[in-house]
């Protein structure tokens, strides 16, 4: 692969005691969009700040084109600092100037065009970030959504080579997050600037970039390109790209897979050594995915919810439930034995027939047909977990259906 | 035991050790911040002569921090004249010579009133708000948003403050002497009958043309101690211990008022010294 445009090298940086990188290696090409993700507060916008010299490295290299930066002569740096602009996470619009001079400062202070050129550019912005109305008020006067577009014009005003956005869509609303990563995207492929982004979109800001660094306990565990993202079996990266899923689990009480299969292996070990047995049930919601396609997003979680809330309240810690795949969950009740495990299963149905998910009613618009489906599996002997999984989906009946009324 | 063997060995009390440690940390402490105002100040004056000239800043400077000062000036001008009439009037006649009361009242306002309460009066006004309005700044990444558009700070924000501290405290402080003047003839000549025209003639007399640069000097130097300071104390917002966000602002705007209120007062004794 070609040289990248910056490298960190074993950078390293403390606030007093506290260590924000530790060792950090980071590479960014040129032309190409860098994602950095991370949770909030660990960093992001410290790298950032490193690139553009506001913040200096306790130990390590910063290399522009495989130059260290501490090196740079002053000229050097300040046609570096020229070539790029940097988006603030708290947009950091001069607030004693009005939206229209903020755009136009840079514009104003760095270069010799005459104010009608320099109006014509700052007009143009204004017009494609739809700020016309506001271009004569003051940025405490606006809304957030505002700010982060002036600011973002402000960065885009000089035409820079490289811009440095500190979370440029936070704060904004679906609409228009999605037409400031548009137009990111848009520029980006039309001028070819390099582009380093801090974001939490996840996983929109996959889409427009090129290349993805995710920080996490001063490290950088992963970096790569969003196709290599989704192959990691990083744990940290799954995190990331699933955390609707694992929000949703969260919210559900269901446990990690982990911890479950965990559970079942220490079940497995105990049922050979002592001949004892144990229980476990694969539901399964037939359609899930057709249903979060069709219907829609929140109907499908509303139906994987009550499943798993319904499981977690029969269960009353007698067991533990995880979501085992997109559309299974998978039960184990520890020394449970079959009839136990048929007991909670009818306990459920009854409660769940009574949910609005399960009323055709509710579904006025698009309607698909969906089931229920669950298998139990008594283990009295030593097997492995691919094998047991395999006999539960086997064993697996329709236990509730929900069929729409068709006209 | 340590402690007390190291105290038999440097042979001085414990207490005294401290007091000379307290002593040492804190002067060079100062020293430090009088080198780094000094740096500052020197950066500050320089980049106003750097091309391209800041016209427009320097004259909304001016109409910011003189122009809106006119009013405020002008009245406590016309007061402390007219104070200096009253109680100039009450000791000279004590002595017989009221008729010397033109040249106290304007030899006080010139060499000394003048410049220094329009000083305060500009701390008070001005200063202040400079300080908030860039320590603000700083809070707000306003300042490493300048860096990043490769726009200098020190030249952006704290040159036309300098700058226009120049031009407008010599301006303020006559305008101050001479509403001063006038609120002495009121209350001597008006409302106590001194003649008028001994008044202007003493003025006349005894008012050279030393006093008057004298005043301008001091003036001069009260700009650029008060800009300065004022500018300082906002820029380095976020590097006062203990205080963050508007907390570090309100006590950046305190310590410029303070600190150049103080300096004012100390700068205007050494120069009289020197100038006398």
């Amino acid at each position: 692969m070609a040289e990248p445009f910056i490298e960190f090298k074993k950078v390293s940086k403390s606030f007093g005691k506290l260590q924000v990188l530790d060792q950090v290696d980071l590479k960014i090409y040129e032309g190409e969009i860098t994602a950095i993700i991370g949770k909030s507060g660990v960093g992001k916008s410290v790298l950032l700040k490193h690139i553009i010299g506001l913040l200096k490295p306790d130990s390590g290299k910063i290399l522009i084109k495989g130059k260290p930066l501490d090196e740079f002569s002053k000229t050097e740096l300040r046609e570096f600092k020229r070539s790029l602009s940097y988006m603030f996470q708290q947009n950091a619009l001069f607030d004693s100037l009005t939206v229209f001079e903020n755009i136009a400062l840079p514009l104003v202070e760095r270069t010799n065009l005459t104010p009608t050129e320099i109006k014509k550019r700052v007009d143009f912005r204004i017009e494609q970030f739809e700020l016309g109305e506001v271009a004569d008020r003051y940025p405490s006067q606006i809304s957030g959504g505002m700010q982060k577009r002036v600011a973002l014009a402000r960065a885009l005003v000089t035409e820079p080579t490289m811009i440095l956005f500190d979370e440029p869509t936070t704060g904004l609303d679906p609409l228009r997050k999605n037409a400031v990563l548009n137009m990111i995207a848009h520029y980006q492929s039309e001028i070819g600037f390099t582009g380093v982004m801090v974001s939490h979109d996840i996983p929109d800001v996959f889409f427009i970039s090129n290349r993805v660094a995710i920080i996490e306990n001063k490290k950088i565990p992963f970096q790569g390109t969003p196709l290599e993202l989704e192959q990691s079996d990083n744990e940290v990266v799954w995190q990331f790209i699933h955390g609707q899923e694992v929000l949703q689990d969260q919210l559900t009480g269901l446990q990690p897979k982990k911890e479950v299969n965990a559970l079942i292996l220490e079940e497995l070990s105990r049922v050979s050594q002592e001949k004892g047995r144990f229980t476990l049930i694969l539901f399964t919601i037939d359609s899930l995915t057709q249903i979060k396609n069709q219907v829609g997003y929140i109907a499908a979680q509303r139906i994987f919810q009550c499943l798993a809330m319904g499981i977690n309240m029969k269960l009353a810690g007698k067991g533990k439930a995880a979501r085992f795949g997109l559309e299974d969950i998978l039960v184990v009740l520890p020394g449970g034995s079959y009839s136990e495990a048929e007991g909670l299963i009818n306990a459920l149905l009854t409660d769940c027939s009574k949910q609005d998910v399960m009323n055709p009613e509710k579904y006025k618009k698009v309607c698909i047909d969906f089931s229920v489906k669950a298998g139990i599996l008594e283990v009295k002997e030593k097997t492995d977990l691919e094998s047991i999984i395999e006999s539960a989906r086997k064993a697996q009946k329709i236990i509730a259906k929900m069929e729409c009324h068709r006209g | 035991m340590e402690q007390g063997g190291s105290q038999a060995n440097s042979g001085f009390p414990s207490n005294f050790v401290n007091f000379l440690n307290f002593l040492g940390k804190n002067s060079l402490k100062i020293i430090g911040e009088l080198g780094a105002v000094a740096i500052f100040f020197f950066y500050g004056f320089l980049f106003i002569f750097s091309l391209p000239f800041q016209f427009k800043k320097i004259v909304q400077q001016i109409y910011f921090i003189g122009v809106k000062s006119f009013l405020i000036i002008s009245l406590i001008g016309l007061f402390t004249g007219m104070v200096l009439g009253l109680q100039g009037y009450y000791t000279l006649v004590k002595f017989g010579s009221e008729g010397m009361l033109g040249a106290a009242v304007a030899l006080s306002l010139i060499r000394e009133l003048g410049p220094v309460l329009t000083a305060l009066m500009i701390i008070g006004r001005a200063g202040s708000s400079i300080a908030a309005e860039i320590g603000i700044m700083r809070i707000s990444e306003q300042i490493d948003a300048l860096d990043t558009m490769d726009i200098n700070p020190m030249r952006y924000l704290v040159s036309p403050r300098i700058a226009a501290s120049i031009i407008v405290f010599p301006m303020l402080t006559a305008l101050f002497d001479v509403i001063g003047i006038i609120g002495g003839y009121l209350t001597g000549v008006v409302l106590l009958g001194v003649n008028s025209g001994i008044f202007f003639n003493r003025i006349y007399d005894s008012v050279v043309s030393k006093d008057v640069t004298g005043g301008f000097l001091k003036s001069l130097a009260f700009a650029l101690i008060v800009s300065t300071i004022c500018c300082y104390q906002g820029y380095f917002t976020h590097m006062r211990p203990g205080g963050f966000g508007a907390k570090g602002v309100s006590l950046a705007t305190t310590s410029a008022v303070v600190i150049s209120c103080v300096l004012v007062l100390v700068l205007d004794y050494v120069l009289t010294s020197f100038l006398l």
